[in-house]
């Protein structure tokens, strides 16, 4: 299973090498020479020769060369004993997964026996740090820049400090420009020039990180004799007024921190309680097997993944249509064969799918085990977006954000512009109206009772990247939807988003006041209270029909 | 104060009318159910109101009943009864009492045990639990189930009545409630010509001792009961008089039959 | 007046001969007789029995709401485990220096916790009659706030179902915590006396499962006595008319209120006795799943006659107890189904769909 996984990486780099503009667009045969050149010098054993070859590779403009000088820096060079020559080697359980360091083509598992590492010292290794940090600041990608600038910062030194500065004058991305800025600050606060540092203070202030608060604040503290670290007051208080801002700013990271993760729990809650919200809203149908039918729509995910085992990123895009239209036929199942002879009894219809979601749930125990399963996500969805060191936003939350809003504009427009939209208000707001109108109910109803399944399937895979996949994952979101419809008020879409959001957000805000259990506790508790003041939600359906 | 009042018992109507309706309104999502509408009605009095649908006849009895909360307006049940603060049970308890446009009566309870739960007496929690007909009591149903001519059905179940029988036993359970006004809404709907006429018979039997008010399309019924018609429409009084008068209003006709 | 109402009603009568009749005779046979003899019952079936007719009791109680008052009540699982942890607290202190830790005033998982003082509200739990007014108290409290509160705002049909269940699953969540002091995710267990007799022996077992049986005739009685006095016709009237109701003057919240705090206590009276015949009590009471389940027993056996609630939760558990031991995958297929074809196909339960076959065959 691992080291399956591994080879599936290491393919994954492969690809990438070989589709990498330096191969596909035929090779400077001059530079060539002096990279082959360069690569038996790496090869051979004299430490002198060692260093003269990173220079070399450093001269040749082409990406393979950083590849090799990252392997060698991080110790994954090694030389292939049989053939005598260069290879990449990456660690797996049963030796090392190798690629030709020249050609960059895959070649294969070895023993550990088999090869051999190419050496380093000390000197070497300082060396080969600065070339790389070199090479990556004219990097075309400005992402390697940055990565270049920290790596500089790491090991700082005048030459150093000369390179960032020379880059400085013609760097042209922001970002990285901020970047050297902070690192060049920094260092500045450590000069004896009292203009300098007071200087460096006021460059610093702008920049909220972990660096600049740990140095600011070793400016206010004392030696053991009791005196300032800092001699100097005008700079002390400089500092002083710099770390209240940047602390200032902080708070603000942490207020949006919290407000993105709010947001992003919301976001799951709407997505789920959108269904809900429908049917209810439609229907006055309490579909208990709402939950249910998210996780048919994780189980497609996971299904889909194990068909297309390789290409993660499409089968979640396939899963997507696909859990709709297998929760959309499920549900439309579930009306044709059971809602429907219990209309105007919601609570036995509350009841009866009650029964399919024990029955669903079974199911799906039966045919995939009890064991939880876990669904992968595409590279592009996890990790985190780190915007600086306070503030980081994990990517599948903030791409759940962003479908949970692509969904409900979607399913609003489908209520606004379609006929089937039309159809639906319409059976909303006065049933034996439409009927008369000669709108097929009947119909309506089972299209309603998909869509809003539909759904709930699209929100399963969703929940698919930020849980487990288990026969319980309906139940633990379907209190919680219920409450959203009820605070949100029947039949209203903007009212489901709205108490959502603000579900979600309040959840996030009191966590860290009272713990998670808590937090959801007292959710739980307005609400509670809530519906006592407005028994409708927060957006209730007026006039005379709803007044009986 | 109004407490005062309530526990005697006693309305004050000495200046004439019991029930002051004053600029009710009454709106749903911008739609004006009730306009500025304003209404008197006399202790004793048997008043007809009449009008187009969605004059707001039904929503005037659910302003009166508690129901519906009117946006601004006033009205008081006597002189000192301010019905605004009252709710449902208190203002069924004060001695206004109504019946529904569809007959609301208790299908699966018996025809003896739907008065019963009408009776005028403590309907507070522990004394209900506890509650045993005395022989007044079972009297006064008895009375009752004679004056509604449903005293072979005493033991059926309400259910299983006819829909005229249904109508005249909610007006049973209006009488069992011994109000002071009595709003019935539409009681001859889906009645034989014989029922109708008993029907406008008990009304009239009625008038005297109540106020009463009738919400009724049958004209024909409204003539042979009523000594005073009030026409709404759009939520407020357009005439008011006797059946004659109001019949040969233009207004009244143009509204009816349109321009 | 007992009997004349045992001549009036056949069927209840007949029923309460039933319960009446395990409670005497299974207890006693599991004394008198010898383990070998045909009419032996063992000790594993004498709890089992207890614990039927402890869920008929709560079935009963949940009949009272939901087929009288018509308030589907899904966190009715909470007053039952709310007098079950009253009971359970009453059990713990029983334990004193016999738990493992072997502290005289702490339970095990206070000492594990490495609490020094006992929490205010386990205080007087060691006299059995405090415990008892708390079995009946402490749901009847949470029943009256939380109805008061959802009656006078008029909360009614699904949304009144929906928040009971969020009731139950606030309640779920909050017991799972260690910091409650109700013992966290494993509940109270280990008990080891009730009223200073022993709880494991054969002879308690019996005692509690003769109680168990007078406390439900008794709960049936009076819950009779309740639905046939007037108060139970206003009930039933709200049920099926409730504007009408409150037009004639009735307060209808009050009403509801006093009939769901009546049913909340009987089903807090129902978890005191189950807990010590199973001996233990956790948080998994409170799950949403279990109060959904009384439904289905109401709905099986038929709500609103009082005795479709018991019939119903002896069917549906004895079925339990069969299938989880031959086919424990197959129990939730059938309850799903169940819940189904009930609501589809006998919205009356079984005793109602009997009863109108027999009155059709008399016709």
């Amino acid at each position: 299973m691992k080291s399956s996984f591994f080879r599936r990486c290491c393919e994954l780099i492969g690809l990438l090498i070989i589709l990498s503009p330096g191969f596909a667009q035929g090779q400077d045969v001059a530079a060539n020479t002096i990279f082959a050149q360069a690569l038996a010098k790496l090869n051979g054993t004299s430490m002198q020769e060692r260093g003269m070859a990173i220079e070399q590779l450093a001269a040749v403009k082409e990406p393979r060369a950083l590849l090799i000088l990252q392997a060698l820096l991080d110790g994954r060079l090694y030389q292939l004993k049989a053939e005598n020559k260069l290879v990449i080697g990456e660690e797996v359980d049963a030796g090392y997964q190798l690629s030709d360091a020249d050609t960059g083509q895959t070649l294969g598992l070895v023993e550990r026996d088999a090869t051999q590492k190419v050496t380093m010292n000390n000197s070497l290794r300082v060396a080969l740090r600065k070339t790389i940090g070199r090479l990556e600041l004219n990097a075309t990608d400005a992402k390697v820049r940055i990565h270049a600038v920290h790596a500089i910062a790491k090991a700082i030194d005048t030459e150093g400090i000369a390179l960032l500065g020379e880059r400085l004058v013609i760097e042209q991305d922001k970002s990285v420009q901020d970047e050297i800025k902070l690192t060049l600050g920094l260092e500045q606060l450590n000069s004896s020039d009292k203009a300098a540092r007071l200087a460096a203070i006021a460059l610093l202030k702008d920049h909220a990180s972990q660096d600049v608060v740990n140095r600011l604040n070793e400016l206010q503290e004392k030696d053991a004799a009791g005196n300032f670290l800092e001699a100097d007051a005008d700079v002390r208080n400089q500092a002083k007024a710099a770390l209240a801002k940047i602390n200032a700013s902080l708070q603000v990271y942490a207020a949006i921190e919290t407000l993105f993760f709010g947001l992003s729990l919301g976001a799951v809650l709407v997505l789920a309680a959108i269904g809900l919200a429908i049917t209810f809203g439609v229907m006055g149908v309490i579909n208990m097997a709402h939950g249910e039918l998210m996780m048919l729509g994780a189980y497609t995910t996971y299904v889909m993944q194990q068909l297309l085992p390789d290409y993660l990123g499409l089968s979640l895009f396939l899963a997507i249509p696909a859990a709709f239209v297998i929760s959309a036929l499920a549900g439309i199942a579930i009306e044709r064969c059971i809602i429907r002879f219990l209309y105007g009894r919601p609570l036995e219809t509350l009841l009866a799918t009650f029964g399919v979601s024990l029955f669903l749930q079974q199911a799906v125990r039966s045919i995939f085990t009890p064991l939880n399963r876990s669904v992968a996500s595409p590279t592009w969805m996890s990790g985190t977006w780190q915007i600086n060191d306070f503030l980081s936003l994990t990517w599948n939350r903030f791409y759940i954000l962003i479908f949970c809003l692509l969904v409900f504009a979607l399913l609003l427009q489908i209520l606004k512009r379609t006929r089937l939209g039309l159809e639906v208000r319409a059976v909303a707001q006065n049933r034996n109206m439409a009927k008369a109108m000669g709108i097929p109910t009947a119909r309506v109803d089972a299209m309603t009772f998909g869509l809003g399944s539909g759904i709930a399937g699209v929100a399963g895979v969703a929940l698919s990247q930020i849980t487990n996949v288990g026969p319980n994952l309906g139940q633990a979101y379907i209190v919680d939807s219920f409450m959203v419809v009820v605070f949100g008020g029947v039949g209203n879409l903007w009212g489901t988003l709205l108490a959502g959001f603000s579900l979600g957000i309040a959840n996030k805000l009191l966590e860290p006041m009272a713990g998670a259990v808590l937090a959801k506790i007292v959710v739980l508790v307005f609400i509670i209270l809530f519906i006592q003041k407005r028994p409708r939600g927060l957006f209730p359906q007026k006039g005379r029909a709803a007044e009986g | 104060m109004n407490e005062v009042v309530l526990k005697s018992g006693e309305v004050d109507t000495s200046h004439g009318p019991i029930l002051y309706l004053e600029d009710v309104s009454v709106s749903f999502d911008g739609f004006r159910a009730l306009n500025k509408l304003s209404l008197y009605i006399d202790a004793g009095e048997l008043r007809c109101l009449i009008g187009p649908n969605g004059a707001g006849k039904t929503t005037l009895m659910d302003v009166i009943t508690g129901k519906t909360r009117p946006d601004t307006g006033s009205v008081y049940f006597g002189q000192m009864i301010n019905l605004l603060k009252m709710d449902e049970p208190a203002i069924a308890e004060a001695g206004i009492c109504r019946k529904f446009q569809k007959p609301s009566v208790f299908e699966t309870l018996t025809v003896y045990e739907n008065l019963e739960l009408a009776l005028a007496t403590n309907k507070k929690v522990w004394p209900t639990l506890l509650a045993k007909l005395n022989g007044q009591q079972r009297d006064c149903i008895d009375r009752v189930l004679e004056t509604i001519g449903l005293v072979e059905h005493r033991l059926h179940l309400a259910g299983i009545l006819s829909h005229g029988q249904k109508q005249w036993l909610e007006i049973g359970m209006l009488l069992m409630q011994e109000p002071k006004v009595m709003l019935v809404d539409e009681p001859v709907a889906g009645m034989t010509h014989q029922e109708v006429e008993r029907t406008a018979q008990l009304l009239l039997s009625l008038q005297g001792e109540r106020s009463i008010i009738v919400v009724e399309h049958d004209m024909e019924f409204v003539r042979s009961i009523a000594n005073r018609v009030t026409v709404l429409h759009e939520g407020s009084v357009l005439t008011e008089g006797s059946m004659d008068e109001v019949q040969n209003d233009p207004r009244v006709i143009q509204v009816y039959l349109g321009d | 007046m007992l009997l004349r109402f045992l001549k009036q009603d056949k069927a209840a009568t007949s029923l309460l001969g039933c319960v009446a009749l395990v409670a005497l005779v299974v207890p006693l046979c599991n004394l008198l007789t010898p383990a070998e003899s045909l009419l032996h019952f063992s000790a594993y079936s004498v709890s089992i029995m207890g614990k039927y007719l402890t869920f008929a009791l709560l079935g009963l109680s949940l009949d009272l709401v939901w087929g009288y008052c018509g308030i589907l009540a899904l966190g009715q699982g909470a007053f039952f485990a709310l007098g079950g942890y009253a009971m359970g607290m009453y059990l713990m202190r029983q334990i004193g220096n016999r738990g493992v830790y072997g502290n005289p005033s702490l339970p095990d998982f206070m000492v594990f916790l490495n609490w020094t003082e006992l929490p205010w509200y386990w205080y007087g739990l060691e006299h059995f009659w405090f415990a008892a007014l708390l079995v009946v108290l402490v749901p009847g409290l949470l029943a009256f706030v939380f109805g008061w509160l959802a009656f006078r705002s008029r909360v009614t049909g699904v949304y009144l179902s929906i928040i009971t269940q969020a009731l139950t699953y606030a309640l779920l969540l909050a017991f799972f915590r260690n910091e409650m002091g109700f013992g966290g995710n494993n509940g109270l267990t280990d008990f080891k006396e009730i009223l200073g007799f022993n709880i494991q022996s054969e002879a308690v077992r019996a005692c509690l499962l003769m109680a168990s049986g007078i406390v439900l005739i008794l709960a049936f009685l009076v819950s009779r006595w309740v639905i046939q006095s007037k108060l139970g016709r206003v009930v039933t009237a709200i049920r099926d008319q409730e504007m009408r109701v409150r037009f004639l003057g009735y307060r209808v919240e009050h009403f509801k209120l006093w009939v769901f705090v009546f049913s909340a206590m009987l089903a807090g009276i129902a978890g005191a006795l189950y807990v010590p015949q199973v001996g233990i009590i956790n948080p998994s009471e409170f799950a949403p799943l279990n109060s959904l389940e009384i439904v289905i027993w109401v709905a099986i056996g038929g709500r609103g006659t009082l005795y479709g609630g018991i019939v119903g939760a002896v069917l549906v558990n004895y079925a339990k107890t069969l299938l989880t031991g031959w086919m424990p995958e197959i129990w939730l297929f059938f309850l799903g189904t169940t819940f189904i074809l009930v609501t589809v196909l006998l919205p009356d339960g079984l005793l109602g769909f009997w009863g109108r076959r027999l009155r059709e065959q008399k016709q």
